[in-house]
Formats: structure tokens, C-alpha cells, sequence
């Protein structure tokens, strides 16, 4: 009754093939917009900006670029972290050397980086599939963690063997490095995540998201159709390392300010993964519904204690947070092993219909 | 476009045996390890005809369409396709070369709509890159539009207007062959393999599958070679027909030569000893 789409006729394929063809999706995603950009600046506070919205927006990206690789093109990668922390080191090198160019464009930048590197890794997906691609994609992750602790030049040979994001500024305001406030950092990085997401959306709806997804349903037909299974694969290795390498490198300047080679262990790559697979594979809005349940979702729970002002210990709050998001997860793969995004298709198909049951 | 046409009431120029050559295949053998799948076969597909490949199961068949198509490579013997030898090549190198095909167990997108698995045929003749497709806006649009009116072209063709937004998965096998034969004709191939179009069909969807296979072959005059394993079917549609046992060629000729073999008539009846 809500979300129906009767008497929105296409009279163009233009229309019909649009990223948002009901008018619904087009407003809600309006009023999304205008909540990200401008109510949430208004009244969000310090600790809302950079703890809550700022490493959401971080792993959203992330599990954005994962999911090109495993969500729409079937290719399980492991090596995520690593992926990300190929853009961080990259960014912190290259404003090392170049401290008068925009930090916004050496970000950018420093995804190319980590899209050769993971393109690299990538080439044994010809041969090698699944679980198998999955082990190889972790000697990615050790390899490159290696790197970051044993190549002192990556991390200018500081002493405590960490990266320490320098103050950088644009347009006279600071955007990098400690004294860059919470709002500053937000709109950048909700800019660079709003726009590679929109991007990233344009190809998956074109010609090359379709040969991804051909190898990923029925590699021999697709091969059979015209496509060059390597060199596809290896595209999409190389964008979902790219988007993967900008959140890395965001996550660095804009987020933690300083960085060890940790951050990028693997137990970052496994947060992604299921990121997306809660969120749903092969979809980038799932992407979004992904991180926030595993970001957000924890931070809330924390604060119910709080707000009800019962007095339990942090560390018995943190403990039961841990165990309600466990549960949680294993409650929603088994009501819904498609993730958040099949959820919601359901979720619009009941409201389509409403108050009728079919 | 839909007019139904049969095979009586088009004019038939001249035999099939005497048309231009497409493909010819010269004594090739296939092996993997001891086995033999193909020994010393030879024939010719031309311009045009509908040329069918039968055999009892085991025979061959779909191995000698995998070697057409670049999956499996021959040890010895030739193929020559338009005239030219071909070397040894990839299947995505045959198909960009005018060779489509579809499978004997469907082989879809299970994951993409009827319309996304139809627009996948389309890809070799799609080239905007990666930058453009980022920005979408004019001509990777275009692009996407003027394939997009070729693919609803084929839709129509097939009748199948009513799923174009369905995900394959969903739909019932006799639809999802329909669907594989669009994306085939997607391709706008110049010889189109089939490998068993009819398998698991019932009476009505293998007079829909025979008719649409006509109707390629006369509108578009695509060369169709095809394995089926109802004799009705092959002896109704095809202009010549190859049987094979055991990897080897037992006879080669019109249906009507076909049917009067004595060793065809052993190799699917049996033979007392």
C-alpha cells in the first residue's frame, strides 16, 4: 500500500534501467542523503561523528569493494585487511613525499596502489577457486602484513613502528592528522564513500558488473559468451582492491590517526567478510546494512546499560554485547542466509501488498 | 516476426550438400588418457542448413561440440572454419569468431534476471570502458540502450516478455531453455550449436522449442547444428544428419539416407550375434 509502484509507467528503457526505478526508492533515498549530509552534522555530537558515523562509513566502503570481488564476481578473498592496509601505507608515503598536494586526492590515489597489488595476488583465481582461492588470498594478508612490520621504509622509520598521520589542510580547513575535528573528517569522508559507492554502482549495472557476475554464476558459459575469464577476474580484484585501498587509507588519515600494522591484521579482513555476508552478497545498499550491524550495533548495546542506568561492570557490558551481536548474526543467517539486502527485498515485497497477505 | 513458418512453405533454394562451406572437420581424434571419444571423424556444416548430430549416449556427440567450440582440444585432425584452419583456440576466441551454443544441462546465470541473461550475449559487442561505465550517464547509456532494444527484439521473438525481470533460478526448465536460446541468439551467431534443445520437454514446449529453432534459421539464417535425441524432431528440422557410435562416424546423409542405414538401424536397435 506504502511502496507500490502502480501507475509509475516507463515509457523509455532509459527509465527502466535506472539505478532507482520506483519513485519510493528515489525519495527514500533523498531523505537518506539529507539526513547523511545535513541533519547529521547539525546535531550529531563529537563522539557520535568519530566514533559511530566515520568508521561505518569506513567499513562500508570496504565491504563495498569486498563485495565486487566475492559478492558479484564469486571470488573469496581473505586478504581484505592487507588490501587496506597496501592504501593506508601508500597514502602515508605519498604525503610523506608530496606534503604540499590535497590529502583527498593522495587518498584517492593510493588506491591504485592496492589495486596492483591485489591484482597480483588475484592471478591465481584462474586456476584455483573457493575455499582454495580463499587459503592463497591469505598468504596475501601475511605477506603484506610481513611487509608492514619488517620494511622500515614504508613507516619512515619511526621508532614505534606505527604510521602517524601528519595535520594536513584543504581550503584553510584541517582535515587530517589530530586537530582536525570530528565534522571536518565526516563530510570527507562521507563525500569519498557516497561517491565511489555511486560509481561502483554505475559498473555493476553495465557491461563489466554483468561479466562478473557470469563468472561468478557459470564460469564456462561465460567464457563461451566472449568473456576472458582472467582478465575479468582480474578486474575485479583490481576495483574491489582499489575501493578496499581508499578505505584503508580513510580509515588511517580520517579516522584512527595513527596506524600499526595490526590495524590491518587479519582479523580486520574477517570483519568485512562478514560484513558482507551479513549484508547480503552482491549488493551494495547490503554493504551498508552489513557494517552497521556489525559496527553499530555493538556501540548501542554498550550504551542500553547507560541510558537505563543499571550499574554493571564495562567489561560484563562488553561481554554481553559480544554474546546478543553473536546471537543475533547466527538468528539472522538462519531466518535469512541471503542477508540484510534479501531482508529488505522481502521486506518491500510484504509492504507492496499490504494489508493483504499475498 | 512470429509468423509460424515450416520447412514446406519456404523455398529451398538448392540441397543443403551443395551449399557454402562453414565448418568443415577433417579425421579429428579426441583422447583423454585411454579413452577414445572421437575417432577419425570427418564432416562439413554449411551455409544455412540445419544439420543434426545423433548417436546412442556415449557416442560423442556433445564432445564433438566442445571440440567445435574450443573446449576441448583434438589431438589430431583439423578443423577449418570459413575457410581458414583454425589453430588451437579458446572458447571465448570461437565465440568471437560467430560460434554460440547452448547446454545440455542449462547453463543460465542463475543469479541474473531473464533480461540480464539475455544482455550477457551482447557483451562481446559491447566495448565502452571501465571509465565510462563508472559515469553511466551518455555513452555507456546509449550503449546499453541500443543493445537493450536488440536483446527486447529477442524477447519478443521468443515470447518471453511476461520474465524478462524474473531471476532464471525461479523459472520452470522449459522457460530457462528458451532463455538459453535467446542468449545464444544474442550473440547473433553465425552457427549456433544445440546441444539436446528438446532434453526433458514435453509435447507442446518441443513444438514451441522446433519452431523458434526454424524460425532462426529462416529469418536469421543462422547455421544450426544440433544433438537431439527424438528421432521426430531430428528427422522434421534438419537438412543433413551425422550419426556417430562409439566416436566413430557410421553415416552421413538426408534424413530419408539416414533412416534407410543398416548400421544405424544396428547401432540403435542392436544386433543379434
Amino acid at each position: 500500500m506504502f511502496y507500490r509502484e502502480a501507475g509509475q509507467f516507463k515509457t523509455s528503457y532509459e527509465a527502466d534501467q535506472a539505478l532507482f526505478p520506483i519513485r519510493q526508492d528515489k525519495i527514500g533515498l533523498g531523505i537518506i542523503l539529507l539526513v547523511a549530509f545535513v541533519v547529521i552534522p547539525l546535531t550529531a555530537n563529537d563522539f557520535f561523528l568519530a566514533s559511530v558515523m566515520i568508521p561505518f562509513l569506513v567499513f562500508s566502503l570496504a565491504a563495498i569493494g569486498l563485495n565486487v570481488l566475492t559478492g558479484f564476481c564469486g571470488q573469496l578473498s581473505l586478504g581484505t585487511g592487507a588490501f587496506m592496509g597496501v592504501g593506508a601505507y601508500a597514502a602515508y608515503k605519498l604525503t610523506t613525499i608530496f606534503p604540499d598536494v590535497n590529502v583527498i586526492f593522495l587518498v584517492l590515489v593510493s588506491g591504485f596502489f592496492s589495486a596492483a597489488i591485489g591484482a597480483i595476488f588475484g592471478l591465481p583465481s584462474l586456476r584455483i577457486k573457493g575455499l582454495y582461492l580463499a587459503v592463497t588470498t591469505l598468504a596475501a594478508q601475511f605477506f603484506l602484513e610481513w611487509c608492514f612490520i619488517r620494511i622500515g621504509w614504508l613507516y619512515n622509520y619511526n621508532a614505534s613502528g606505527a604510521i602517524e598521520i601528519p595535520t594536513r589542510e584543504m581550503f584553510g580547513v584541517i582535515i587530517s592528522g589530530a586537530e582536525a575535528t570530528p565534522l571536518a573528517r565526516y563530510f570527507v569522508v562521507l563525500t569519498i564513500t557516497v561517491l565511489i559507492a555511486f560509481l561502483i554502482a554505475n559498473v555493476l549495472r553495465g557491461r563489466i558488473g554483468r561479466s562478473w557476475m557470469m563468472i561468478r554464476d557459470m564460469d564456462i558459459a561465460a567464457e563461451l559468451m566472449g568473456i576472458r575469464p582472467l582478465q575479468t577476474k582480474l578486474m575485479a580484484f583490481a576495483v574491489s582492491s582499489y575501493v578496499c585501498g581508499v578505505a584503508g587509507a580513510m580509515m588511517v588519515f580520517f579516522w584512527l590517526n595513527a596506524a600499526e600494522p595490526s590495524s590491518y591484521s587479519i582479523t580486520l579482513s574477517f570483519q568485512i567478510l562478514f560484513m558482507v555476508i551479513l549484508g547480503g552478497l552482491g549488493s551494495v545498499g547490503g554493504a551498508f546494512m552489513g557494517a552497521a550491524f556489525i559496527w553499530i550495533l555493538p556501540i548501542v548495546l554498550r550504551a542500553i546499560p547507560n541510558m537505563l542506568d543499571v550499574d554493571i561492570g564495562a567489561e560484563t557490558v562488553e561481554h554481553l554485547a559480544f554474546m546478543v551481536v553473536g546471537a543475533l548474526i547466527i538468528f539472522f543467517l538462519i531466518v535469512e542466509p541471503h542477508g540484510f539486502a534479501r531482508l529488505w527485498q522481502i521486506a518491500k515485497q510484504k509492504l507492496r501488498v499490504w494489508p493483504f497477505p499475498y | 516476426m512470429n509468423a509460424i513458418v515450416t520447412k514446406e512453405s519456404l523455398p529451398e533454394p538448392r540441397p543443403a550438400s551443395e551449399r557454402e562451406l562453414l565448418l568443415r572437420v577433417d579425421n579429428v581424434s579426441l583422447s583423454f588418457g585411454g579413452v577414445k571419444a572421437i575417432t577419425d571423424i570427418s564432416f562439413d556444416i554449411r551455409k544455412g542448413e540445419v544439420r543434426a548430430i545423433i548417436g546412442p549416449n556415449g557416442a560423442g556427440k556433445t564432445s564433438m561440440l566442445n571440440v567445435i567450440n574450443g573446449f576441448y582440444h583434438p589431438q589430431e585432425g583439423t578443423i577449418t572454419w570459413r575457410g581458414e584452419v583454425r589453430r588451437k583456440m579458446r572458447p571465448y576466441e570461437a565465440a568471437s569468431q560467430g560460434i554460440a551454443r547452448t547446454f545440455q544441462n542449462v547453463a543460465l546465470f542463475k543469479g541474473m534476471t531473464t533480461l540480464d541473461n539475455i544482455m550477457s550475449g551482447r557483451s562481446l559487442k559491447m566495448s565502452r570502458n571501465f571509465f565510462w561505465q563508472l559515469l553511466w550517464r551518455g555513452p555507456a547509456e546509449r550503449e546499453e540502450i541500443e543493445h537493450r532494444r536488440k536483446v527486447e527484439e529477442i524477447i519478443d521473438f521468443l515470447e518471453i516478455q511476461a520474465i524478462r525481470k524474473t531471476p532464471v533460478g525461479r523459472l520452470p526448465y522449459g522457460l530457462q531453455k528458451r532463455v538459453e536460446l535467446g542468449r545464444a541468439l544474442a550473440m547473433e551467431p553465425e552457427l549456433l550449436l544445440l546441444d539436446e534443445p528438446m532434453a526433458g520437454m514435453n509435447l507442446e514446449e518441443k513444438e514451441d522449442m522446433s519452431r523458434f529453432i526454424l524460425d532462426v534459421n529462416s529469418e536469421f539464417g543462422t547455421t544450426i547444428a544440433l544433438i537431439e535425441h527424438d528421432m521426430g524432431v531430428v528427422m522434421d528440422l534438419s537438412d543433413r544428419v551425422v550419426v556417430l557410435d562409439y566416436g566413430k562416424k557410421i553415416a552421413d546423409g538426408t534424413p530419408e539416407e539416414v533412416q534407410a542405414n543398416q548400421a544405424v538401424i544396428d547401432a540403435y536397435l542392436g544386433v543379434s550375434h
